[in-house]
């Protein structure tokens, strides 16, 4: 083995310089993930269409889903949505602080929409005894809706995460790469979500 | 750093979007949302019509997402993460619409209890 | 406090395990003790623990992958044993409980953490210098990756000596696999590591995948892409689609025996086969995920050793991308039996009989590339005429399975046991073997002594085909797998048979280990000085070998296919430069090991139910990625002068050799 590795005879260089910054390279492996992600979810909603109607005599989602709740919550995420493309506009006119603003705006709507899916959980197990261990068809309910209030959750830790770097380092090269992977992530959220309104919500009732 | 910035900064309009495209993306979503929940809640809309309606809204919306908030498009920049979604969807077609077919044959011949019941229906 | 943790867990009853236990122990205290006297740990930290650098990642999974090769070739001894005894009135010595566990733990190592392994440690070592990258895409990801592998390792071995390990087959069907039939931690160890490991191939996969598509060097189109490089891409593709149905999978079993969930138990309306449904549809292009790599050394090696270049590159692109989309769409065959219709079964029979031709298409060239061409019978070569032979017998059997009313017969025999050991010893292990003794001088700067590696090679090939050709008559006379005792003595001798080559594998693994040992003692007698031993086409072999941490002193430019073949051949391959540009490097990081670590305490803990460890794990996991998201000295210049420097002292010696012997032969007469 050479003798000469990554931790001597090298010199230090701080700060950005034309080698560093590959935007393109960190976007399109996000990208990439995201996708990877998204078969997750559709691993989640391929169990979902098979055990849909598995309610074992258990309560169906005619009898549980309440639409206007649902409404409520996609209001919140796709205004989330909006006002995270406000911080994106924000970043590349270079502007610090109204980029905090918006990340702290969005975040408020995220967390409603979050609390708004823990209150619905909550009140389905306890009020309508339907958790996950009543039938084959709330087990899959659980598993997609949550699979994605987790997403939003981390979407929500990562807003922090942002916040403190965007507040710490400034709109450096890095910070900027890792929002735009974070609006990919939050706008990717969303995504899912209509398809969870539509195919999980809607159809439910019919 | 400066001069990747520069050339990516002359992409600014396609790669990054503006006040106005977000804004109309926002409306458009809210308009489909308010659509499809309409649907089903208003109970103006013939029976029949109310699932292809649901899945029309369901992808308009989506392809009205991707457009303006993720700002996919065929640019060239654009072309690998293009082609690497519609792969993706091929999978996701294949791995939803393939398990359905799959799970509900075998349900239908080994009479598993699900089926039986709604079967019935089918004879 | 410790969950369903207790003293109990540690089973002392089983002298077999017991035994082991202080087997490992003594060696593992050897092994320290070795490193601690020799004053290596300060070393093996910085230079290869918080490494960052593909090649000693690469190193790094093999090593790991050989290793966990004699682990689960031991449970194959016992198998083979258990199995040659237990004939009739005689119960062997292999209580069913143990042996469930050993067959379970066989297959989930050999191809979890043998194959995978080897395969994703030599696209780390191979690829990037192939494209002339100089490293890959994300490069703490990747040690990420790779500590999450270990992890997952580290949770299979624990489950020997602490509590036991799933007794349900490799993959873990429910019902079997609920907590009402597997009560124990077995499955729960299972899930885990599958779960933590699997998280590492997919982020390696996307690695791979951004490597391939933009660090190539200068110039080198898609279609200019060395074949094991274009495997290389489509397998990660294959990595990135399909692992994550496995993840869904096991979550959903995971949330049947943690939260009390009903996806796939009898009860409520759960369903087992949609469990079998999804791991298959992750399973089938999991076959393929390792043998496309494969696939991609043999070409090296064909070309390199017939001295000419592949036939059919082109095709051999279009069957590669042809094979991986095709793979998904054939899962159903793993469950023909499961009882869908005709129609349903007809079409994945017909699918998996068309994904036959562009494999035929794969052997014809390499066939053609052969012909008429000088052959050096070389250890990758003979590795890879021993797999032409053999995996076309397996491929053929495998054509046989695909018939729907033949599954039916076969389904689960030993039949099926003898196609896919056919398919994935001879192709991906003698593949990887091939690879192996072919990529060694790149990596350590001498070559593999041929001698034990030849006698290797024919005890593997003359096991493998006495362990394995009884299966196929065994299947046929209706002997099903995973049997403890069986009643019929008509099986015996065949499966005595079996055990005579399970042996001879051993002295072929035996003699691999002889070979590393004399091959590094007689170092000095193998030597790689040009960096080209094997007169090579592709980039890899431009550049010395071991290669410099940077890979590549001056990106190389390309505009052809075996870009280093012609410019050996018009005298231009080996430039020095008057000057060097310092080069941007990333620095070595720790916080790969210590994510990973944190995620096996979290892994533990959640098979033993120890609730505030696994909340305590995952927010050490989460937060220590937090403290690398803030760091902000994550890279370094190597100044131009000492890249000069190294340069010199391998170029001066180098071109002196060339003017000697010639620059296309250079490597062959030197070494």
């Amino acid at each position: 083995m050479t003798a000469i590795t990554a931790n001597h005879g090298a010199v230090a260089h701080g700060g950005a310089h034309e080698h560093h910054d590959d935007g393109s390279k960190t976007l399109l492996g996000f990208w990439i993930y995201l996708m990877s992600d998204c078969l997750i979810f559709s691993g989640l909603f391929a169990t979902f269409a098979v055990l849909g109607h598995a309610t074992a005599g258990g309560p169906t989602g005619k009898e549980l889903f309440d639409l206007k709740f649902v409404f409520g919550e996609t209001m919140l995420l796709l205004i989330s949505s909006f006002t995270f493309g406000l911080a994106m506009l924000n970043m590349h006119a270079g502007k610090r602080s109204k980029v905090i603003t918006w990340l702290f705006v969005t975040f408020l709507f995220g967390a409603g929409f979050v609390g708004m899916e823990v209150y619905e959980f909550h009140h389905l197990i306890v009020f309508e005894n339907a958790g996950p261990d009543r039938s084959a068809f709330l087990s899959a309910y659980f598993g997609l809706v949550g699979t994605h209030g987790l997403h939003v959750s981390s979407g929500l830790l990562w807003l922090v995460v942002m916040m403190l770097q965007v507040g710490k380092f400034g709109l450096t090269d890095a910070v900027q790469r890792r929002l735009s992977c974070l609006s990919l992530f939050w706008h990717f959220l969303d995504l899912v979500w209509i398809c969870v309104f539509s195919f999980v919500y809607l159809f439910g009732v019919l | 750093m400066s001069s990747q910035h520069g050339h990516s900064d002359a992409h600014a309009h396609n790669a990054h979007g503006s006040l106005k495209s977000y804004t109309v993306g926002f409306a458009l979503s809210l308009i489909l949302t308010v659509l499809s929940f309409g649907c089903v809640m208003s109970g103006a809309v013939p029976q029949h019509l109310i699932a292809p309606g649901i899945v029309v809204f369901c992808i308009a919306q989506l392809l009205v997402q991707l457009a303006f908030f993720l700002h996919m498009s065929a640019a060239p920049g654009q072309r690998d993460n293009l082609s690497i979604g519609v792969f993706t969807l091929l999978i996701i077609a294949i791995v939803v619409v393939g398990s359905l077919w799959v799970m509900h044959n075998m349900n239908m011949y080994m009479m598993h209890p699900v089926m039986q019941s709604s079967s019935s229906s089918i004879g | 406090m410790f969950g369903k943790l207790s003293l109990s867990a540690i089973p002392y009853h089983e002298p077999i395990i017991m035994g082991t236990l202080l087997m490992v122990c003594l060696g593992g205290a050897a092994l320290l003790g070795w490193v601690t006297l020799q004053r290596k740990w300060g070393y093996l930290w910085s230079e290869w623990f918080t490494t960052v650098d593909h090649k000693r990642i690469g190193i790094m999974y093999v090593i790991l992958a050989l290793v966990m090769l004699l682990r689960g070739f031991a449970d194959a001894l016992m198998m083979r044993a258990q199995q040659a005894i237990a004939s009739a009135d005689a119960a062997g010595y292999l209580p069913p409980h143990h042996y469930d566990q050993i067959f379970t733990a066989h297959g989930v190592i050999m191809i979890f953490f043998v194959a995978m392994p080897f395969v994703v440690g030599l696209m780390n070592l191979v690829v990037p210098l192939q494209i002339g990258a100089r490293d890959v895409a994300y490069p703490f990801l990747n040690s990420l990756s790779y500590w999450l592998t270990a992890s997952g390792v580290v949770l299979v071995m624990i489950s020997m000596f602490v509590g036991d390990f799933a007794a349900t087959g490799w993959l873990a069907y429910p019902p079997l696999s609920e907590l009402k039939f597997s009560p124990t931690v077995g499955v729960d160890y299972y899930i885990w590591a599958l779960q933590l490991s699997g998280l590492g191939t997919t982020l390696s996969g996307i690695n791979f995948i951004v490597t391939i598509l933009r660090m190539r060097t200068p110039g080198m189109k898609m279609m200019q892409m060395p074949v094991f490089t274009w495997t290389a891409l489509v397998t990660n593709i294959l990595i990135v689609a399909a692992f994550p149905i496995l993840t869904v999978a096991l979550a959903l079993l995971a949330a049947d025996r943690y939260l009390d969930m009903h996806f796939f138990t009898n009860e409520l309306g759960g369903n087992a086969m949609l469990y079998i449904n999804l791991i298959w549809i992750w399973g089938h292009p999991e076959v393929y995920i390792l043998i496309l790599p494969c696939f991609g050394v043999f070409s090296e090696v064909v070309a390199t050793f017939s001295g000419k270049p592949l036939f059919g590159y082109k095709s051999m692109v279009y069957a590669t991308a042809g094979i991986g989309v095709a793979s998904f769409v054939v899962w159903l065959h793993h469950f023909f039996t499961m009882g869908s219709g005709a129609d349903v079964n007809a079409f994945f029979g017909i699918s998996t009989m068309i994904i036959s031709i562009p494999t035929g298409v794969k052997l014809f060239n390499w066939l053609f590339t052969m012909y008429r061409g000088r052959i050096r019978f070389t250890l990758p070569m003979l590795w890879t005429v021993a797999f032409m032979v053999t995996f076309t017998i397996g491929g053929m059997t495998g054509v046989l399975l695909a018939v729907p009313g033949a599954d039916f017969v076969l389904h689960n025999s030993l039949f099926l046991i003898a196609h896919f050991h056919n398919v994935i010893i001879g192709g991906v292990l003698f593949g990887l073997f091939a690879a192996m003794n072919y990529w060694f001088p790149k990596a350590f700067g001498f070559k593999l002594e041929e001698r034990w590696g030849k006698a290797s090679f024919w005890c593997w090939v003359v096991g493998f085909y006495l362990a394995f050709m009884p299966l196929y008559v065994l299947g046929l006379m209706g002997m099903t797998r995973r049997m403890n005792h069986y009643a019929n003595p008509a099986w015996q001798p065949y499966l005595i048979v079996a055990a005579v080559g399970a042996v001879f594998i051993a002295a072929g693994i035996g003699f691999m280990l002889l070979q590393f040992v004399v091959s590094i003692r007689n170092r000095a007698a193998n030597p790689d000085l040009t960096g080209d031993p094997w007169g090579g086409r592709t980039l890899e072999w431009a550049t010395s070998s071991p290669a410099p941490f940077y890979n590549f002193a001056v990106l190389p430019k390309v505009d052809e296919l075996d870009q280093f073949w012609a410019d050996k051949e018009h005298k231009r391959a080996y430039p020095q430069y008057a000057h060097y540009d310092d080069i941007h490097m990333p620095r070595n990081t720790g916080a790969g090991l210590i994510m990973a670590a944190f995620g096996t305490v979290f892994g533990f803990a959640m098979v033993w139910h120890i609730w505030w460890l696994a909340i305590g794990g995952l927010l050490c996991m989460i937060g220590s990625f937090l403290v690398r998201a803030f760091d902000t000295d994550v890279d370094y210049y190597v100044p131009g002068a000492e890249v000069e420097k190294i340069e010199r002292a391998r170029l001066v010696p180098l071109h002196k050799l060339i003017e000697n012997v010639g620059p296309a032969s250079a490597g062959e007469k030197v070494a």
